[in-house]
């Protein structure tokens, strides 16, 4: 069953192409990385794709649901850990989890179990009453991923689940996520522009390149299509986005970036 | 509630149920009153988690009252009747210090929108009206500790307080209304400049035109006629003037309380609506 289907979808920002027909299908359980080089329009197609940004053309469903006309049952189905911060740091972890717990709808007498639950799975049970200001750039990260998976989504969206994040936390991350999927089922869109981490978690990738979708394929196939023997992710990523280290990032999107280094480091 | 319909064949515990796009309007309205509370609610829980803010807060009416009350009230320049000056700016003072922390309201939002929170709430399935109306119910009620500061004055320096249990239950709903109503026109300001320089900046601008076009610190009948045309369509007459004839023994209202409450709940409604269009915007 496709869980994501897009046609053409398209987004303008004046006569800048952010996102230029990007036609992709996921099917249920797989685990899609979407690459890119900074500005390859990345981030552009995950907040169309989560309804927070509608497109200038183009279509796209989640589970059948039209992500314009539809977008309330969208929100239903889909959990979304942004690059940025996105739990509350004058709140406890656990307090995160209610809000979204509530914001969600998940019944009161489900609540409390679920919560535990999600806690134990990220291993955030014994600090769970602590301000989320006093956790680490990992702990953050995990209980961003319990928050955004409390109501069980069907596809889960990870805008560069790992950036800034040490080896050891990264490592957890990455369990976390091939849990999920094992665990729950659950299909997950996630964007990254770390090699290592595609091949490690990926069922397909997509390489996005100035706007266009260059390639879709799964990992192996897409080393053996650049016909150099023992090919990394790497080279693959070079020879189909290789021309572009000139563009990109902006001035204040490289002042965000180091910014968010920081504060998860 | 929403109506769940069940579909074959899923993973685990993985929730099977696909939501139907209709919903009835009770439904709705249930599910955004709700939604409200939950927001309002951790937004107070934050309050519980820091009070330094709350304290810090109480600095300004007590400068307004002691200072500026105290030389008017001894100079007798500014004509108010049988009462004494410092009765009639008491509930001005209560509003100015309600409007102040309000109107920077924005601030958060912009720093919420800065950090990705407010991604993660509109990418839930909450009602973009519960999100706007949930941060103003929680201005509101945040701005009750104000009214505890301007009483504790009002009470230290002799003014002819109406101490009548319902009046004074009217004093905490004016409030709540006109902090809410306020906070809105400040997140509204802030789904509009987007950047917190900017912001601060145009909330200077309007804080004082909003705070001296009013009755907060004179009566309207010493304006000049233009002025008067403002103070008349400024929300923050109508918070004043019932805050006045709540407070105040033996004062009466210049409009009704009645059209107070009216005009204050009628503007609210009417902003939350722009504000609830404009919210999802603030992170394009």
């Amino acid at each position: 069953m496709k869980v994501l289907e897009t046609t053409g979808l398209t987004r303008e920002f004046g006569r800048l192409i952010a996102v230029d027909a990007l036609t992709i299908n996921i099917e249920s359980g797989e685990v899609f990385g979407l690459l890119g080089p900074n500005g390859a329009g990345k981030s552009t197609a995950i907040k169309m794709l989560t309804t927070l940004l509608p497109p200038t053309a183009g279509k796209a469903y989640v589970a059948g649901f039209d992500i314009t006309r539809q977008a309330a049952c969208v929100r239903r189905l889909i959990g979304y850990v942004p690059q940025a911060l996105s739990v509350d740091g004058s709140l406890s972890g656990y307090e995160n989890l209610l809000l979204f717990a509530k914001l969600y709808d998940i019944p009161p007498r489900q609540r409390e179990s679920r919560l535990q639950e999600a806690l134990r799975l990220v291993g955030l049970t014994d600090v769970a009453d602590k301000l989320v200001r006093q956790y680490s750039g990992g702990m953050i990260r995990r209980l961003e991923i319990a928050q955004s998976t409390l109501h069980r989504p069907r596809l889960l969206f990870l805008d560069e689940p790992t950036v800034g994040l040490d080896p050891l936390a990264r490592q957890a991350v990455w369990e976390h996520i091939q849990q999920l999927r094992a665990v729950y089922g659950t299909t997950i869109f996630l964007s990254t522009h770390d090699m290592e981490e595609a091949d490690r978690l990926c069922s397909r990738i997509a390489i996005m390149h100035l706007g266009k979708l260059v390639i879709t394929d799964t990992p192996d196939r897409l080393k053996a299509s650049i016909g150099k023997p023992d090919a990394s992710l790497g080279d693959v990523f070079v020879h189909y986005a290789g021309d572009s280290l000139e563009s990109g990032s902006s001035y204040g999107e490289t002042s965000r970036g180091r910014r968010r280094a920081r504060r998860l480091g | 509630m929403v109506k769940l319909q069940e579909e074959g064949g899923g993973h685990g515990d993985w929730d099977n149920s696909i939501p139907v796009a209709r919903l009835s309007p009770l439904a709705s309205f249930s599910g955004l009153v709700k939604k409200t509370l939950a927001i309002a609610e951790f937004e107070i829980r934050k309050l519980r988690h820091d009070f330094t803010e709350l304290i810090t807060r109480a600095a300004q009416p007590v400068l307004w009252f002691i200072l500026f009350g105290e030389v008017l009230t001894r100079a007798r320049a500014i004509p108010t009747g049988d009462h004494a000056y410092r009765d009639f700016l008491a509930p001005g003072i209560l509003a100015q210090s309600v409007l102040f922390v309000a109107i920077f309201y924005g601030i958060a939002i912009i720093w919420e929108r800065d950090l990705g929170i407010t991604n993660k709430f509109l990418v839930s399935p909450t009602p973009r009206a519960a999100l706007v109306l949930g941060k103003a119910l929680s201005a509101g009620v945040r701005s009750l500790s104000q009214v505890l500061i301007v009483y504790a004055l009002a009470l230290l320096l002799g003014v002819k307080m109406n101490w009548q249990p319902l009046a004074l239950l009217g004093v905490l709903a004016v409030v709540v209304v006109g902090a809410a109503l306020f906070s809105t026109f400040s997140l509204i300001i802030a789904c509009l400049v987007k950047t917190r320089e900017r912001f601060m900046g145009i909330g200077q601008v309007l804080t004082m035109p909003l705070f001296f076009a009013s009755n907060a610190i004179y009566p309207i009948e010493l304006m000049p006629g233009w002025l008067r045309m403002i103070a008349v369509i400024n929300p923050l007459t109508y918070e004043v003037d019932a805050l006045r004839a709540l407070m105040i023994r033996d004062w009466q209202s210049s409009f009704g309380i009645g059209i107070d409450f009216v005009v204050l709940i009628a503007t609210t409604i009417f902003l939350v609506i722009i504000g609830a269009r404009l919210y999802p915007r603030v992170v394009i």
